[in-house]
């Protein structure tokens, strides 16, 4: 099994070293296969290891695998130590499962790109950051990981580095990363101040000891690092740079930008729920955080035109109801969510793609419409996946998000408030899914005459019907009890979110298990869930489903509101005036005035004092070396004298 | 160390560090009498000679022990007895690994450099010579007058190399940085002899001995003064600001060679100076200093990053960047704390092979169109690819990206500085989102973006030599990034010392201010005397090294 764990991650480097040797020598076909293969493989060490760690017992403690010290300086020991349990088995097998995927429909997707074999190299990259990010065991390594999916990003971003959009897009989404890293930093700062060491289990296990039942402390620490995974799963206020994000190519929005990285910020608070617990505050923030996202996003969703920057949102909007989910206390349900997630929305990106490449890289909804009949593939699999994120019974969304609107409500920090917002979230995910297949599948064609829309390679579409299957079939593994299911997946990340559990009745709270009984409840929220999915297709069929949907309803019957929502709110022109810009004023400012007047010019001020000064000494100058040196000695002289009195 | 062998490589093995400074200054006296219009000749022995040295560097490494905190490879040679003044060299982990860092980016500079100086070759091949034996000399010196002249004689061949082989307005920037340096060692130089005559006056031995010196506890007002004019002088070269305006002229205006030794080596002089001299003789002083060392490094990261953003010329944005990056070794440095000690020394190494190899990559491109502004770039990726490769990894590593080597060093002078006070710590961080701006806007500017500009769509990838150049660099830029742990070992032992004489101090500030202690320099004063039949020098733990080496 540990064999397998470090296999996990060889195989994607080795998947790296091929690309950078060989990428661009080797015809397409090969590189594609090969870089795919590399996850592939990694995937299937991932199952044995996940399988073997199974076989000691699903509610088992997690097993850490050390490879070697890192850093060892002074009382600062950092390992780079490997740790599996409940919650890492889920994350590792999502990241390669659904990254093998979208590495065989990139083979189709990409094909005939002049990177083509950078492409491949850089999603190799990815993978293996990816993968050390939600295996390592110390906060170092995670957070190695971390700037290592960032970079990656980055650089998938810009891909096609030529246009400047992409170029700027990828600066953006980097910068504003490192705004949250830098708040990370800071928490891991406070955390190996406070003790001694970066090891999360360590951390985990000592904290009720010594941060002693909450307190400042412990709010703070856990503040910042919800702030660094606000950086990267895209929440308010550091949201901005995903939608941008879209600018790289499709598979890496599926892969990146909605089904593994920007998941990262809601495996680390889960990982560090333990902290979390302890921070009553935090959590409420985080809960609030997370439900103002998803509304403000789905609002933004709804009013955009580009097929990809409704997804964008929606993304944003999908990982605010995590948040809320984690804010209510109900980590697992939260990591539940992510898994399902990384299925349907990973599908919806791979079958925008498939709808752009069948449209000859347009991604206008406007030129759409009536595609179902080009598309029959593509078109059902993103309906199964729309219909998940909808939350209609029984797709795989729907049993984590009507779990997630339960827990909000009835969570062991839940409040109904909570749940309010979370249900006009769901409202709004309800309408701006059912507008996209309106306007890009149903309906009257709009597509102008010069394309002619096909559907795509096998290496494209099997991709998609494996993950259909996996957005339709994968919620049953959490399969609520009310239903007469056992909540199998909740119940095995619980294991390792487990420590939280016995952490929170140790403060004095509720632990998880507390949601249980509450049966009646339970079936009431789920009702209502289903209902509000359906007053949003309701709704979307009422704007969308006529002859010709343009104008757009809300657009015509709340002007100002659409344009809010068209320009996302003005986020990006507000920081560009409250920060970016003074920012750069100030920079100019401090280069052009003070570092060049008045420091230099003090300096060379003085230079020139010391010029007139020289010209009249040069008066004393003889030209006797001889001379010279008697000066010398006799200064020589009076400074020792000088001091030895 | 078989130093008694008396065979020949017996006797050059015990003055091994001494030959890596002969070496070079023989190799410069070759270059000397090689005709004037020998060219290639005169680059070939540099080279032949810049690569005996990192041999020897090399050979160092690996016959040094990491674990002592001792000065290994020690010579003690009487030089001008009648000062009291000794030819004392020998080095610890910091000596070493800067030793090694020199010895390694003179001849990388100076392949990455081959071609872009084609006059006056005597001169220009000799200065770097003479320079390499220079910046060595300074790193091994025991003797603060043997220091002294090191520190001086490696600022001519600076000069030159600046004032010549420099860009148009290379006068101003050379008379600036000599100007700059010169007051500061000025007030160092009043400051060796004021601590000279102080530490005879007190033990009444008058001796230049770095051992001997560091063992008197100064009282306070000289402590003070001495601490000052010896701070300031390191400060100057580090540069902290507000000291740092010399920086971006002599880099803009240097020659690819200089802006990469300059930032390479020639600045971690002044924090070299500052673990060195200022903490170990003046560890009252420096305790009090913290605050303003630390305002100071602080608002240099800050600032430095800052004002990198908004340059317009790629050579002045990485030295601005330098200033901030320097910012925190010294911030590092005044946590007197283990890990951020040798945090601070791994990461004067760091700076020197990412900055290094930004100005390599720098005069890359600056070779091949004559212009460093930013604006007349973008694009360069298509066209060259692996250029485009080495700058991303290069830009990454300077702005700290984990896994990489800047990194490494970084977080330890954090964790350091956020132990001794949060305050500390927390205005520091802002520094690695300034550090993405500026990097990622050049990065930007230069590699992505359409390739518009009719020059740059004809470019030619980097060639052999080229690449050959910087593949050390990026080796050892990820290896120190994934592996740190070979690069932290030897530097252990010397922070847990800085450490520990740091923390000597530090309970009893007060008491020990006022009075000066009499006990402690009788003693040495007996232990000295006792010695003095063997040698005019001082009892230090690397005596039993050299009195085995001092065979004749």
């Amino acid at each position: 099994m540990t064999t397998a764990l470090k296999l996990v991650l060889l195989f994607p480097l080795i998947g790296v070293v091929f690309g950078l040797s060989f990428g661009r020598r080797l015809p397409e076909k090969v590189v594609g296969w090969i870089s795919s293969l590399c996850i592939g493989a990694a995937f299937v060490s991932a199952l044995i290891a996940v399988t073997g760690f199974i076989g000691l017992g699903a509610d088992g403690v997690g097993v850490s695998v050390r490879l070697f010290e890192w850093i060892s300086t002074g009382p600062v020991h950092i390992d780079a130590t490997l740790w599996l349990d409940q919650l890492s088995s889920v994350m590792i097998l999502v990241v390669t499962g659904v990254g093998f995927l979208i590495h065989v429909y990139s083979i189709g997707y990409m094909h005939g790109d002049w990177g083509f074999g950078r492409f491949f190299t850089y999603m190799n990259l990815f993978t293996f950051a990816m993968l050390l990010l939600v295996l390592g065991d110390s906060l170092a390594m995670l957070f190695i990981g971390w700037e290592g999916v960032g970079l990656c990003s980055y650089l998938l971003i810009g891909f096609w580095f030529e246009k400047d959009s992409a170029a700027d897009a990828g600066r953006k989404a980097f910068v504003v990363n490192r705004i949250g890293d830098a708040a990370f930093i800071s928490g891991m700062l406070g955390i190996f101040a406070l003790f001694g060491t970066l090891e999360i289990q360590e951390i985990l296990h000592n904290s009720h000891e010594i941060l002693a039942g909450g307190g400042a402390a412990v709010t703070i620490i856990t503040l910042l690092l919800f702030v660094g995974a606000t950086g990267k799963s895209a929440q308010i206020p550091l949201h901005i740079w995903l939608p941008d994000a879209m600018e790289g190519p499709t598979p890496v929005s599926a892969l990146i930008h909605a089904a593994t990285m920007v998941t990262a910020g809601v495996y680390l608070v889960a990982r560090m729920g333990v902290l979390f617990q302890m921070a009553p505050v935090t959590l409420v923030v985080v809960a609030l955080v997370g439900a103002l996202t998803a509304i403000v996003a789905g609002f933004i969703a709804i009013a955009q035109h580009d097929i990809k920057k409704v997804l964008a949102y929606s993304t944003v909007s999908q990982l605010g109801f995590m948040f809320l989910a984690l804010g209510a206390g109900a980590f697992s349900v939260g990591i539940f969510h992510l898994m399902t997630h990384a299925f349907f929305k990973g599908l919806l990106f791979l079958g925008a793609g498939s709808v752009i490449h069948a449209m000859a890289d347009k991604q206008d909804m406007r030129e759409m419409g009536g595609l179902k009949k080009h598309l029959p593939i593509t078109h059902a699999t993103m309906l199964i996946a729309g219909l998940a994120l909808a939350g209609i019974p029984f797709f795989s969304g729907f049993f984590s998000k009507d779990e997630i609107l339960f827990e909000a409500w009835a969570g062991p920090n839940g409040h109904p408030l909570f749940w309010a917002l979370g249900a006009i979230a769901a409202v709004l995910t309800g309408i701006y899914i059912f507008r996209l297949l309106y306007l890009t599948f149903w309906g009257t064609s709009r597509v102008p005459d010069d394309v002619h829309p096909h559907e795509s390679p096998y290496t494209m579409t099997v991709p998609l019907m494996i993950l259909a299957a996996l957005a339709a079939l994968g919620g049953f593994v959490g399969l609520p009890q009310v239903l007469g299911g056992g909540a199998w997946i909740q119940e095995f990340i619980g294991n390792a979110t487990g420590a939280v559990s016995h952490a929170v009745e140790a403060v004095g709270g509720h632990a998880e298990e507390a949601t249980h009984g509450n049966s009646g409840l339970q079936v009431v929220l789920m009702v209502v869930s289903v209902l509000l999915a359906l007053t949003g297709y309701w709704i979307a069929r009422k704007w969308y489903g006529r002859e010709n949907p343009y104008p757009e309803v809300p657009e015509t019957a709340a002007p100002g509101l659409w344009k809010a929502m068209r320009q996302k709110f003005y986020f990006d022109e507000f920081y560009f005036m409250v920060i970016g810009r003074p920012l750069q004023k100030a920079s100019e400012w401090l280069y052009r005035v003070f570092d060049v007047k008045v420091i230099d010019g003090t300096v060379n001020g003085a230079g020139q004092v010391t010029t007139t000064l020289a010209r009249w000494i040069a008066g004393l100058q003889v030209g006797h070396v001889g001379s010279y040196a008697l000066a010398m000695a006799g200064g020589a002289i009076i400074l020792m004298i000088l001091l030895l009195i | 160390m078989n130093a008694q062998d008396l065979t020949f490589f017996g006797s050059i093995w015990a003055h091994w560090l001494s030959w890596t400074i002969l070496i070079p200054v023989l190799g410069a006296l070759a270059i000397a009498i090689v005709p004037k219009d020998r060219h290639t000749l005169m680059k070939g022995i540099a080279l032949v000679v810049s690569l005996v040295v990192l041999a020897m560097g090399l050979t160092i490494w690996f016959s040094f022990d990491p674990d002592s905190a001792a000065f290994q490879f020690a010579e003690n040679m009487k030089w001008i007895p009648g000062i009291g003044a000794a030819y004392l060299v020998g080095i610890d982990g910091m000596s070493m690994m800067l030793l090694v860092l020199t010895a390694f980016l003179t001849p990388i500079a100076l392949v990455g450099t081959w071609t872009s100086v084609t006059e006056k070759m005597k001169g220009y091949t000799a200065s770097i010579l003479m320079l390499e034996a220079g910046m060595i000399g300074v790193f091994i010196a025991r003797d603060l007058f043997l220091f002294y002249i090191f520190w001086e004689a490696m600022l001519i061949p600076m000069y030159l190399l600046i004032g010549v082989w420099g860009g148009p307005r290379r006068v101003y920037a050379a008379v600036k940085f000599i100007l700059y340096t010169l007051v500061g060692s000025f007030l160092m130089l009043i400051a060796i002899l004021a601590l000279y005559f102080l530490h005879g006056r007190l033990t009444g031995i008058y001796t230049f001995d770095l051992a001997a010196l560091e063992q008197i506890a100064l009282p306070f007002g000289p402590q003070m003064w001495l601490f000052l004019a010896f701070t300031f002088a390191f400060c100057i070269k580090v540069p902290l600001w507000p000291f740092h305006t010399w920086l971006p002229d002599a880099h803009v205006e240097a020659p690819t060679f200089g802006s990469v030794i300059l930032a390479g080596v020639l600045l971690k002089m002044g924090t070299y100076g500052l673990l060195r001299f200022s903490l170990p003789i003046f560890p009252i002083a420096a305790t009090i200093a913290v605050p303003w060392m630390a305002t100071l490094a602080i608002i240099g990261i800050i600032y430095g990053g800052l004002v990198a953003w908004v340059q317009k010329d790629i050579k002045s944005l990485v030295a601005y960047s330098s200033v901030a990056h320097l910012g925190f070794v010294v911030l590092g440095i005044f946590t007197f704390r283990a890990e951020g000690l040798s945090g601070s020394i791994l990461q004067m190494v760091n700076h020197g092979l990412s900055t290094g190899a930004l100005f390599i990559l720098v005069g890359y491109i600056y070779q091949r169109r004559h212009t460093r502004e930013i604006s007349e770039f973008g694009g360069l990726a298509r066209v060259m690819p692996i250029y485009a490769a080495f700058l991303l990894v290069v830009a990454f590593s300077s702005a700290g990206l984990p896994g990489l080597n800047g990194f490494v060093g970084e977080f330890l002078i954090l964790i350091a500085a956020f132990q001794v006070s949060p305050w500390m710590a927390i205005p520091a961080i802002p520094g690695i989102i300034i550090a993405a701006l500026y990097l990622l806007r050049m990065v930007r500017g230069i590699l992505w973006g359409p390739l518009d500009k009719e020059e740059n769509k004809v470019l030619k990838d980097l060639n052999l030599r080229e690449i050959v150049t910087m593949v050390p660099l990026l080796f050892f830029i990820v290896f120190i990034g994934v592996f740190p742990k070979p690069f932290l070992r030897p530097l252990e032992p010397v922070a847990a010392k800085i450490e520990k004489r740091m923390s000597s101090v530090r309970q009893p500030v007060r008491y020990v201010i006022e009075t000066p202690t009499t006990v402690e320099s009788e003693e040495q004063e007996i232990q000295l005397k006792a010695e003095e039949p063997a040698s005019d020098t001082e009892p230090t733990e690397s005596d039993e090294l050299h009195s085995a080496e001092m065979v004749k």
